[in-house]
């Protein structure tokens, strides 16, 4: 598995930073500069613009393709920090990359529909957007425990800051309550890579997976950074805060948030286990129970809550658990098992990226058409809004797992992963997230379906608004049968082991 | 891969047909008439197509891999032809039917793009190659016919909806687990393959029955199978049209073609009758037939009434099937398309009733033969071949049946038969009797006069002309490209040595 991560010791020679790494991690935050000082009001401005990290990230894709993937360090002055790019990197790049776009997009119109949004707010937005695709792309991109503690907490500072935008009371109190959680997640990811570093002396992963021995200090240490990191991807039990971030925050900042911000912790804590206790079979069990409780819980809450948005962020909550089913499956199980689980893995990650980015501008559309927060206000959308429904519908049979989606096929992976290695259990919890999703989100579309419901005022949606919101549901809609696309990408740039 | 376009192209018409119904404006109803005319013509000749070059032998098949041991497959044999010759014709019947039912009404622009997906799905499960893909449009086909079944918007339609979708959803996670499995066991099923299950030997055959199980189970709730059928009787709410299409073609056929599928492409018959299953597949379709017909009994209204006889009717292909030889297969076959006339017939006389006279029960029908006779004698064909009298269809499929149970030894099977046209004839007569023998009161609850005819000629022309086809399939059985020679020809390929 630590092959497939591109942490191999025969790959970090200490090659340079290929230019376009650079631009990759530099653009945004150059763009957001300039997007704060110029404050775009339009839309096709920024889509101009956005092409420019996009077409690096391109570059940077076609001259890996093939290749044995890379590695090599960062030298900050006396400090050596390692960074690697192989097939998951890139897919994970892209992924950030559309749905920062998307969202950058989507942003210019609903800042102006927002009548409330302050010009402070406003021009607070595009640096802080920038720095927080710039931090994730970091993430991604890092092989280092500093480097990537460097990349969590500059991207939770850019999150807290985009929350507290709307400048309002309850914003406020979600938002720094974020901070808060974050900061203690923050201090437990410190004291585990404290730990390390004074037992091995060092805090580059491929050399901590050589260094590491069996014994109770990676335990510790894992156990330790776990819980931080778990505590900021939300997971169950830890995820009570993550429905008040989203029922304040700016549409825009919550497809960011539920799309990319939550997985960048998640794909950390898996990292750390791979490399630090790769058999730790019966430990990874323990997060597939949270993973049960997170599915359940968040499906049901979900299924009840009373506004749309809570709809979506509680889905969130639930649909982590499918991500966090990797750890079992991945951690000290069999080569074909693991093959299986890693492809549905990132294909899952990169299904709900997309598909609830899409749901979250999609809700944001109809909330803004409706003038009304509450599932009840939907009644007699589908003839009012069918765009915003349909796209809504199209992330929906993602989230599901319905086919042609790319959850279906992620699913599919996974149910493979899970049979291989008779794990029944998880295949259950598989199966009832699927009627659970269901559940809520055919209830939002009984409503939307009512014909004989009072006529409430409503508004036109800026078309563009529209179309972001359906491209990114049929990207996660169509992907699913070109899933050898998105596979043969990671597989390629030394993601083969 | 020779020639693969021409199913693709099958596939294509109904399917890019729905976004462009989606995207004409609600008013334009003549270009929506005059589009979806036109791709059910060019479908109907594009099949036609098919059957002369398969007829010739030409090979048609189209794949692509979707993720590693599992492909897309489009493929064309007989009983996907067939299954795909039946929606392609009574597509156009419906369409016509629906532009005259759906006049005047609100949303009809959702309903023909629905209308459009729900038949591409039926065509792809027609021309589905392998197991896989069977899955992915029978999924699609759920989605499609959701917003089809609420379409009226009002509360008793959205609670059937709901009911629809727990028991289709639920029915195609059981499929979907049941598919993953048997991939687990031995790869990309590829109908007709069937030496590869049977090749697996008999230490796998408990496992193999279990999975038959769990196939079944997820396949019985489309095809309505006792217990499985609570859904359709209240699916009835859906517009008349939509009755039409669920009960001859779409949902419930589809269930019904997976069985034969099931039984015959991925097991084989003498696999399943070496696992002792035929018989189990016998008497769950006696218990369905014998149930379905007695609550039919029961029903005071036309709609549920036929809902309750469609339960009936379909289980006679299960049974066909179920019946180890040639002429129960012909029996299954054949049924699948003569039901397919003769229901879709029935249905399109109660919408004719309820659109021009307002007549939704039984006993309000009295007379009304003389007030509409050319639709009181389709429903008259119809009903009496369902009850098994030739020349009409439902004799064939009834003589066969016999001469399968026989052959098989199952004499009493032929009883069964026998009591199920007996309740048949209980539950239609009566009704031919009020129609034609008894003196109506003069008025009707909801009179309205549709057009020059005895109703609107969009309504009148589809049923008179699905009413003859029930007729000629039945008289012409021994024509070459009939259903009958058709089922023939198939049957005698299964037990060739």
């Amino acid at each position: 598995m630590i092959e497939r991560l591109g942490l191999a010791t025969d790959l970090s020679g200490q090659a340079d930073a290929p230019l376009m790494l650079y631009a990759v991690l530099g653009l945004p935050l150059l763009l957001g500069l300039l997007g704060g000082v110029l404050r775009p009001a339009r839309g096709w401005p920024v889509a101009l613009v956005g092409l420019l990290p996009l077409s690096a990230l391109g570059w940077l894709t076609a001259a890996s393709a093939g290749g044995p993937g890379q590695s090599g360090t960062f030298e900050v002055g006396s400090l050596m920090l390692h960074w690697r790019l192989n097939g998951l990197t890139l897919v994970l790049l892209l992924l950030t990359q559309a749905i920062v776009l998307a969202s950058a997009l989507y942003a210019p119109s609903y800042l102006r529909e927002m009548a409330q949004a302050s010009r402070r707010g406003q021009a607070g937005f595009w640096p802080l957007l920038g720095v927080l695709a710039a931090s994730l792309s970091l993430i991604w991109v890092a092989a280092d425990l500093l480097l990537l503690y460097i990349g969590l907490e500059v991207m939770g500072l850019a999150v807290v800051g985009l929350l507290l935008l709307p400048g309002k009371a309850d914003a406020l109190v979600a938002g720094l309550r974020y901070l808060l959680l974050a900061l203690v997640g923050s201090l437990a990811y410190l004291l585990g890579s404290a730990l390390l570093l004074g037992a091995w002396g060092r805090l580059d992963l491929a050399g901590l997976a050589e260094a590491a021995e069996p014994g109770a200090l990676p335990w510790v240490a894992v156990a330790l950074l776990s819980a931080g990191l778990l505590l900021k991807a939300a997971v169950f039990p830890l995820h009570a805060w993550l429905v008040p971030v989203h029922g304040a925050a700016w549409i825009p900042i919550s497809a960011l948030h539920a799309g990319l911000v939550v997985k960048a912790s998640f794909f950390i804590a898996l990292q750390l286990w791979l490399v630090l206790v790769p058999a730790a079979a019966s430990a990874a069990a323990l997060i597939g129970v949270m993973a049960a409780g997170a599915v359940t819980w968040g499906g049901v809450m979900a299924w009840r809550a009373a506004t749309l948005k809570e709809v979506v962020a509680w889905s969130t909550v639930s649909q982590l658990g499918y991500l966090l089913l990797a750890f079992p499956l991945l951690v000290g199980s069999g080569k074909a098992v693991a093959a299986l689980a890693w492809d549905g893995t990132w294909l899952q990650l990169a299904a709900h990226g997309l598909a609830k980015a899409a749901m979250f501008l999609a809700a944001g559309n109809l909330i803004l058409a409706t003038g009304e927060a509450r599932v009840e206000g939907l009644a007699g959308a589908s003839r009012r809004f069918p765009i915003s429904l349909l796209s809504f519908g199209m992330a929906a049979i993602s989230l599901v797992g319905l086919p042609p989606s790319m959850g279906f096929t992620a699913k599919w992976l996974l149910l493979h992963a899970a049979l291989a290695g008779g794990h029944w259990a998880w295949m259950a919890v598989l199966a009832i997230g699927t009627l659970l999703s269901a559940a809520y989100v055919f209830r939002i579309f009984r409503y939307s379906f009512i014909e004989d419901a009072p006529e409430y005022e409503y508004r036109r949606v800026p078309w563009g608004m529209e179309l972001i919101a359906l491209l990114l549901a049929l990207a996660a809609l169509l992907l699913g049968l070109a899933a050898d696309w998105p596979l043969s990408l990671l597989r390629g740039a030394g993601g083969e082991p | 891969m020779s020639q693969g376009w021409l199913p693709v192209f099958t596939l294509a018409t109904s399917l890019l047909v729905a976004p462009l119904i989606f995207a004409l404006p609600e008013r334009a109803w003549r270009a929506r008439a005059a589009v979806n005319l036109a791709a059910a013509v060019l479908k109907l000749l594009l099949v036609a197509l098919l059957v002369l070059g398969f007829y010739q032998g030409r090979d048609y098949s189209f794949g692509f891999t979707v993720v590693e041991g599992a492909s897309f497959l489009l493929q064309v044999d007989a009983l996907g032809l067939m299954f795909a010759g039946l929606s392609s014709l009574l597509w156009l019947a419906t369409t016509v039917y629906a532009i005259g039912y759906l006049e005047d009404s609100p949303n009809r622009k959702r309903f023909f793009g629905f209308f459009s997906l729900c038949v591409a799905s039926t065509v792809g499960i027609a021309l589905a190659g392998n197991l896989f893909t069977f899955l992915l449009f029978y999924e699609l086909l759920t989605l499609s016919t959701y917003p089809l079944v609420v379409h009226r918007g009002h509360a008793k339609a959205l609670a059937a909806g709901k009911v629809y979708l727990r028991y289709t959803l639920t029915g195609g996670l059981v499929l979907l687990l049941g598919v993953v499995a048997l991939h687990a066991l031995v790869g990309d099923v590829a109908f007709g393959q069937r030496e590869r299950l049977a090749d697996l030997g008999p230490e796998a055959h408990p496992m193999l029955t279990v999975l038959f199980l769990v196939l079944l189970v997820g396949l019985g709730v489309k095809a309505a199978l006792v217990p499985l059928h609570g859904w359709l009787p209240r699916a009835m709410v859906a517009p008349a049209p939509v009755s039409a299409l669920l009960h001859a073609v779409a949902v419930v056929k589809a269930g019904a073609f997976g069985i034969v599928r099931l039984v015959y492409d991925v097991f084989g018959i003498s696999l399943v009758h070496e696992l002792g299953l035929l018989m189990l597949l016998g008497v769950i379709a006696c218990v369905t037939i014998l149930y379905g017909s007695v609550r039919a009994l029961s029903q005071q209204e036309l709609k549920p009434r036929l809902a309750y006889s469609t339960v009936s009717q379909v289980s006679y292909i299960v049974l066909g099937i179920s019946l180890f030889g040639p002429f129960g297969t012909i029996a299954g076959l054949v049924h699948l398309m003569h039901q397919g006339l003769m229901k879709v017939t029935l249905f399109y006389c109660a919408g004719n009733y309820a659109e021009e006279l307002g007549v939704h029960r039984i006993d309000e029908l009295d007379g009304a033969g003389r007030r509409m006779p050319l639709t009181s004698l389709a429903f008259t064909v119809g009903a009496l071949g369902m009850i098994g009298l030739p020349p009409v269809a439902g004799f064939i499929t009834k003589w066969y049946l016999g001469l399968g149970a026989v052959q098989a030894g199952m004499p009493w099977v032929i009883g069964v038969i026998v009591t199920s046209s007996l309740l048949n004839a209980a539950y239609f007569l009566p009704i031919l009797y009020r129609l034609w023998f008894r003196q109506g009161l003069g008025r009707w609850p909801e009179e309205r006069r549709l057009g020059r005819y005895e109703t609107s000629a969009w309504l009148l022309l589809p049923t008179a002309a699905t009413a003859l086809f029930s007729i000629l399939v039945g008289l012409l059985a021994g024509v070459s490209f009939s259903p009958l020679d058709l089922a023939t020809f198939m049957a005698t390929q299964e037990y060739l040595p």
